[in-house]
């Protein structure tokens, strides 16, 4: 049967169009989300830590700051490669526009980066316990808004009524506790005992369970706050293309961690934790690689 | 002076002048558009029509790109125009994600963001838009809408009731109005996009900026 001979009499169909564009912010930008919630959220996990279990903190100070900078780099320079003239970057910093998202989170990240470098100095050439401490508390404080302003961005872009405040701040606060909780539980080591690692896993399977949560809240109830929402979902319903990929990221990076850390209780294996910890962390990945990529599917004109 | 837009489609032919006088005016590069005619068919044969929808920037008074916009690249002329400068663009595509009309593309040549600016340098010399100069049958109504004695001021006057703008729960309040218009050919998610329906190609989507 043809195709103009099942469509009903009602239906409006687009007969003569340009070719749309397609993905505008693609997996480079998933990156990006991924490898921040893993720079800050070790530095979330670091503070508890020194305030929970000071003994056994020692010389995680340093490499969760190495891990940290490591991983704020990877945004970082995901960030450049995604910008379509990154050698105009610099324009950012002669030429803001403080209404931008995008201005408030590049100039918060190099003042995170600042603080990073000066929390490696203070932890490796002066091995100054006191002061890194004092440092590290204006580090989480900036921390956390270097997480949110993605979600500032998310829900500046207007177009995609999908991405709402403050849905995506919490979105991004959960990704970085459970980013920050698994990578300390596999940093740890013989660093820190049992008993800490189950603290970091309570943090990750609590987080897990809240991300959990509002996706499944979007999913379901989404629908009924916008047509355009009803729409976008649709891509991850049914016989949607990215159907199987949200719902292997859901497992992998939510429920999958819960289980282990549930069964990890029972026998204290450091190694379910460990395997929760590598689960969400590869989740993680898929769900936010969804989440970016679906609003951008849905024709705009 | 707030410099406004309206298109009357029940005049509207679908020729596509405007759309190639705005290429060749700008020299917009193959594969992107700073103003197109959408052609929607409603119905089922023998009772069928086909609409034609001209679509462009709509310089909206409070524009999501010129908010989203990290270096100011996009911003207002005193004239309302939501213009662009593409020497100062870094190409983020945050403008092209926010914009609820999906009129920002980045030009393949240069590696920015680009979008109709209803002819800024002619306007700045006093002439009319590309498009609006194009058009055989004056369906495209430029002016002043802070001037009550403009044509476009009196068009919307003449036809009140029946002037629509796109996505108005968006809040962005488009300089860009409608006559005649319905929601098959102003809401993208009234019509169908089926693969290998159009006209003249089977291409549906293009890589953004030419790479990615």
């Amino acid at each position: 049967m043809a195709a103009h001979e099942i469509l009903a009499a009602t239906n409006a169909v687009v007969t003569l169009d340009v070719a749309l564009p397609g993905i505008v912010w693609p997996w480079l930008v998933t990156v990006n989300m991924w490898a921040k919630s893993i720079g800050t959220g070790v530095i979330f996990m670091l503070f508890l830590l020194i305030r929970k279990y000071p003994e056994q903190v020692g010389s995680l100070r340093f490499q969760t700051t190495v891990v940290s900078i490591i991983f704020i780099h990877i945004f970082l320079l995901f960030t450049l490669a995604d910008l379509h003239q990154p050698f105009r970057m610099w324009h950012i910093f002669f030429y803001p526009n403080w209404t931008s998202a995008i201005t408030v989170g590049a100039w918060m990240a190099t003042l995170f980066v600042g603080l990073l470098f000066l929390l490696a100095y203070l932890s490796f050439f002066k091995k100054d316990n006191v002061l890194f401490d004092k440092t590290l508390l204006w580090t989480v404080l900036l921390a956390i808004p270097v997480t949110l302003y993605t979600a500032a961005l998310m829900s500046q872009a207007t177009a995609r009524e999908l991405w709402q405040m403050p849905t995506e701040s919490a979105q991004m606060i959960f990704a970085a506790l459970l980013a920050g909780s698994a990578f300390m539980i596999l940093l740890g080591g013989k660093k820190l005992n049992y008993e800490a690692k189950s603290s970091l896993s309570n943090i990750l399977a609590l987080s897990a369970f809240m991300s959990f949560l509002l996706y499944m809240s979007e999913y379901i109830f989404g629908p009924m706050k916008a047509e355009e929402v009803a729409a976008v979902l649709e891509y991850i319903k049914g016989d949607g293309p990215y159907t199987v990929m949200f719902w292997l990221g859901q497992w992998i990076a939510y429920l999958l961690p819960m289980l282990f850390i549930a069964l990890s209780r029972t026998s204290q294996s450091e190694n379910l934790l460990k395997l929760a910890a590598i689960f969400a962390l590869a989740g993680l990945w898929l769900v936010k690689h969804v989440w970016l990529i679906i609003p951008q599917l849905l024709p705009m004109s | 002076m707030q410099l406004g837009f309206l298109v009357d489609l029940h005049l509207c032919m679908g020729c596509k002048g405007c759309e190639i006088a705005c290429k060749v005016e700008n020299e917009v590069p193959l594969s992107t558009w700073r103003l197109r005619v959408k052609y929607v068919d409603v119905g089922t044969f023998p009772d069928t029509k086909r609409t034609f929808t001209p679509l462009r920037c709509n310089h909206c008074e409070n524009a999501p790109c010129e908010r989203i916009c990290p270096v100011s690249a996009l911003h207002y002329l005193e004239n309302g125009i939501v213009n662009i400068d593409k020497e100062r663009c870094i190409g983020c595509a945050g403008c092209v994600m926010a914009c609820p009309y999906g009129a920002i593309y980045i030009d393949p040549q240069t590696q920015t963001a680009d979008k109709c600016t209803y002819c800024a340098h002619r306007v700045a010399s006093s002439m009319m838009p590309a498009c609006v100069v194009a058009c055989p049958v004056q369906a495209n109504i430029f002016g002043d809408l802070d001037d009550a004695t403009s044509n476009i001021s009196k068009y919307i006057q003449v036809n009140q009731g029946n002037i629509q703008v796109r996505k108005p729960e968006k809040g962005t309040n488009p300089h860009h109005f409608y006559v005649n218009a319905g929601n098959s050919t102003l809401n993208p998610l009234a019509s169908k996009r089926v693969d290998g329906y159009s006209l003249f190609n089977k291409i549906t989507t293009l890589p953004v900026g030419g790479h990615h």
